[in-house]
């Protein structure tokens, strides 16, 4: 699998370590952030390729807020919506506002696998022609 | 329980209906009745005065006529030529020859000592002495007297007319009789009808003339006469059969005659009983009408009252119903969002040992086998565990219906084919029975599947191996219906009312989640349908589903 960077967001500590630590393992360049505020930080700093993040995220900025400003920061990341809950009309929601796809916890890790690669498949032709909104950040 | 409460109602309704309506009928029909009856008694009390008055005139008259007749003999001829047997003979002759029907019997002569002198007649009265006779006395006091009727000499009943003449200074007595039988014939024309009677008594009540009912001439007849007033009366008695006689007394002959009429107006008999029977037959046969139309209604309006509190009932226990399963959904979605998180936790810890596992050091591990195997143990079951959370997120899904263009033929075609393989492993045909050209109908697509793809599940497990599944589709009139039916053994009637609840399952141990009906049940009342159930045990089990015929609009 070629290599993206993925940043990803949960609040649930001991599922943000093993989820980092399981892609790094299969060589991709992922990085943990416990909350919106902090991935928003990141984002700032560095381009990512997909952002998986947790929709329902206790205080600070709920997922779809982190969503909204995640893509006004990088209009071309693309964002797959991780959601525990019920509500699929967030998910849908999310979908509106411009994420990928949602999964529904607990996913399979494969499945987590093939959707992050179809996420980035989607972005790579984009890649090579969005080198403005790259150099604007 | 309810059935007292219908039953109570329904008589309640026809006690009231019955009292209110036949009540007043009843008492009109009295009520007319009655002054019916007055006005009958008025009638009839009218008629016999009538009667009395004309009688009794025509009585008197005859009197009096015949009296005159003695008194104008006794003023114009003289005592000598009368007291010739000879004169007074050929003068009552020539009287009758006049006169028809004078009724004069005989005629005499008496002198101041009472002996008869002359006599004419038919008995040989000829010398007797009336000195001692009462009515003697009394034409000599008064100058004239007429007799009760009595037997006399002749031991025949009849009535004396005398009138006292005066010669000189010695009085005398012109004396004649008439046959009671002259009164009879007289009294006779008032016997009006079949019970009708006339007759004349005296002031002791002594029959003067032959009743027609009950009595004979000189008999006594029971009326006392001291009850009649001056004029004449009518006073009603009851006699032992019910009837009502009325009795008509009307005084004549210086009032010691009175002339009695009497009636009956039966209330038993006649036609004021016949009056009476005609009206109670009308009012029973309305009454009867009255009676039919009230049980008719009271049952009409009870029979709807109890259908609507059916429907009403039906209607709440449906309610019930999804109230039910929304409380429970909303609690399924929060139990399944607290496990999801730690779920997904287990197994990315569970997965992160299994990526370790592949390093060398592991591999040599004497245990690595034993890790492995219960590595993929909890990742099986942590897979097992998100089935049921995510089935029961998928209950608790609250989306608004997406109305696509169904043609639920091809949906059910499309469901028949992703289910084959899995009924073919056992054993299980599945048969299409499908209307063609069902109109193609607004609906939710993807909903509608999962609810055919549950029921069709749902009738393989039933079967479980070698059996049939019949799918058929019918358009009826403001739905189409879409049966599944399987041959498997049936559902217990104890718990086809479970069936559509939440977590109710039959099917093994972890192998059902008890939501896959009752997600269906609430999509299909989302989506304008309802889904029935028809199971005998032993004979397997329908369900239908029937989908409201909206048609898609226009584009």
């Amino acid at each position: 699998m070629q290599p993206f960077r993925i940043l990803v967001v949960d609040d649930e500590t001991d599922f943000l370590e093993t989820i980092v630590n399981r892609l790094n393992r299969r060589k991709l360049d992922a990085r943990g952030a416990a909350s919106g505020e902090a991935a928003i930080d990141i984002l700032k700093q560095e381009l990512y390729d997909v952002v998986l993040l947790d929709i329902k995220m206790p205080g600070g900025m709920d997922g779809i807020e982190t969503l909204r400003e995640i893509k006004r920061i990088q209009p071309r990341v693309e964002v797959i919506l991780l959601t525990g809950h019920a509500s699929v009309e967030t998910s849908i929601e999310g979908m509106k506002q411009g994420a990928f796809d949602y999964l529904l916890k607990p996913m399979k890790f494969d499945e987590l696998l093939t959707k992050m690669a179809q996420a980035f498949e989607k972005k790579t032709p984009t890649t090579k022609r969005s080198v403005t909104p790259r150099s604007r950040n | 329980m309810k059935e007292i409460l219908y039953r109570n109602l329904r008589l309640k309704l026809i006690a009231i209906t019955l009292a209110v309506s036949i009540g007043p009928l009843i008492l009109l029909g009295m009520a007319i009745y009655y002054q019916f009856g007055n006005l009958y008694k008025d009638r009839i009390e009218d008629q016999i005065r009538t009667l009395a008055r004309s009688q009794s005139n025509a009585v008197d008259v005859f009197l009096r006529e015949r009296t005159t007749i003695l008194a104008m003999i006794v003023e114009t001829q003289p005592f000598e030529t009368l007291s010739k047997q000879d004169n007074l003979a050929r003068l009552f002759t020539q009287i009758n020859q006049r006169a028809d029907d004078l009724g004069l019997v005989d005629i005499g002569v008496i002198d101041k000592h009472g002996y008869q002198l002359a006599y004419s007649g038919p008995y040989n009265l000829k010398g007797l002495n009336y000195y001692q006779q009462p009515w003697f006395d009394e034409v000599l006091r008064r100058g004239k007297f007429i007799s009760n009727v009595f037997m006399g000499f002749r031991q025949v009943p009849h009535v004396i007319i005398a009138v006292k003449g005066i010669t000189g200074n010695d009085p005398w007595i012109l004396r004649a009789t008439i046959d009671s039988e002259v009164f009879n014939r007289m009294v006779r024309n008032a016997q009006v009808g079949t019970t009708g009677d006339a007759f004349i008594v005296n002031r002791e009540g002594v029959f003067q003339t032959t009743p027609r009912f009950d009595g004979v001439i000189l008999g006594n007849s029971g009326i006392q006469t001291q009850r009649f007033g001056e004029d004449s009366t009518v006073i009603a008695k009851r006699d032992e059969t019910g009837d009502t006689r009325y009795i008509g007394g009307v005084w004549l002959k210086n009032r010691e005659w009175m002339l009695v009429i009497s009636q009956i107006a039966g209330q038993e008999h006649g036609w004021m009983s016949n009056a009476r029977n005609t009206e109670i037959m009308i009012i029973a046969i309305g009454c009867l009408v009255i009676v039919i139309a009230i049980v008719m209604i009271s049952n009409t309006l009870v029979r709807h009252l109890e259908q609507t509190d059916r429907e009403i009932n039906e209607l709440n226990s449906q309610l019930m119903q999804q109230d039910k399963l929304a409380a429970l959904g909303k609690m399924a979605a929060g139990i399944a969002h607290e496990i999801n998180n730690p779920l997904a936790v287990i197994g990315e810890k569970a997965g992160w040992m299994e990526d370790l596992l592949d390093e060398e050091e592991f591999q040599n591990s004497e245990n690595y086998k034993e890790f492995f195997s219960s590595i993929t143990k909890i990742q099986e079951h942590v897979d097992r565990a998100r089935k049921i959370t995510h089935n029961m997120l998928g209950f608790a899904r609250r989306m608004e219906p997406h109305l696509d263009d169904v043609d639920v033929n091809r949906v059910l075609d499309q469901t028949i084919d992703i289910l084959s393989n899995h009924a073919r492993i056992n054993d299980i045909e599945i048969l299409k029975h499908f209307t063609d050209h069902l109109p193609v109908i607004a609906n939710d697509q993807s909903q509608l599947q999962q609810i055919f793809m549950n029921l069709i599940n749902n009738a393989i497990d039933a079967i479980g191996n070698n059996g049939t599944i019949d799918i058929s589709t019918q358009l009826e009139k403001d739905h189409i219906t879409v049966s599944v039916h399987d041959n498997g053994p049936g559902i217990p009637e104890a718990i086809q009312k479970k069936i559509f609840d939440p977590f109710f399952t039959t099917k093994m141990n972890g192998k059902g989640t008890g939501l896959g009906l009752s997600i269906s049940y609430t999509i299909i009342e989302k989506l304008g349908g309802h889904i029935t159930l028809e199971s005998h045990e032993g004979e397997g089990t329908t369900f239908v589903v029937h989908l409201p015929l909206v048609l898609p609009e226009k584009k």
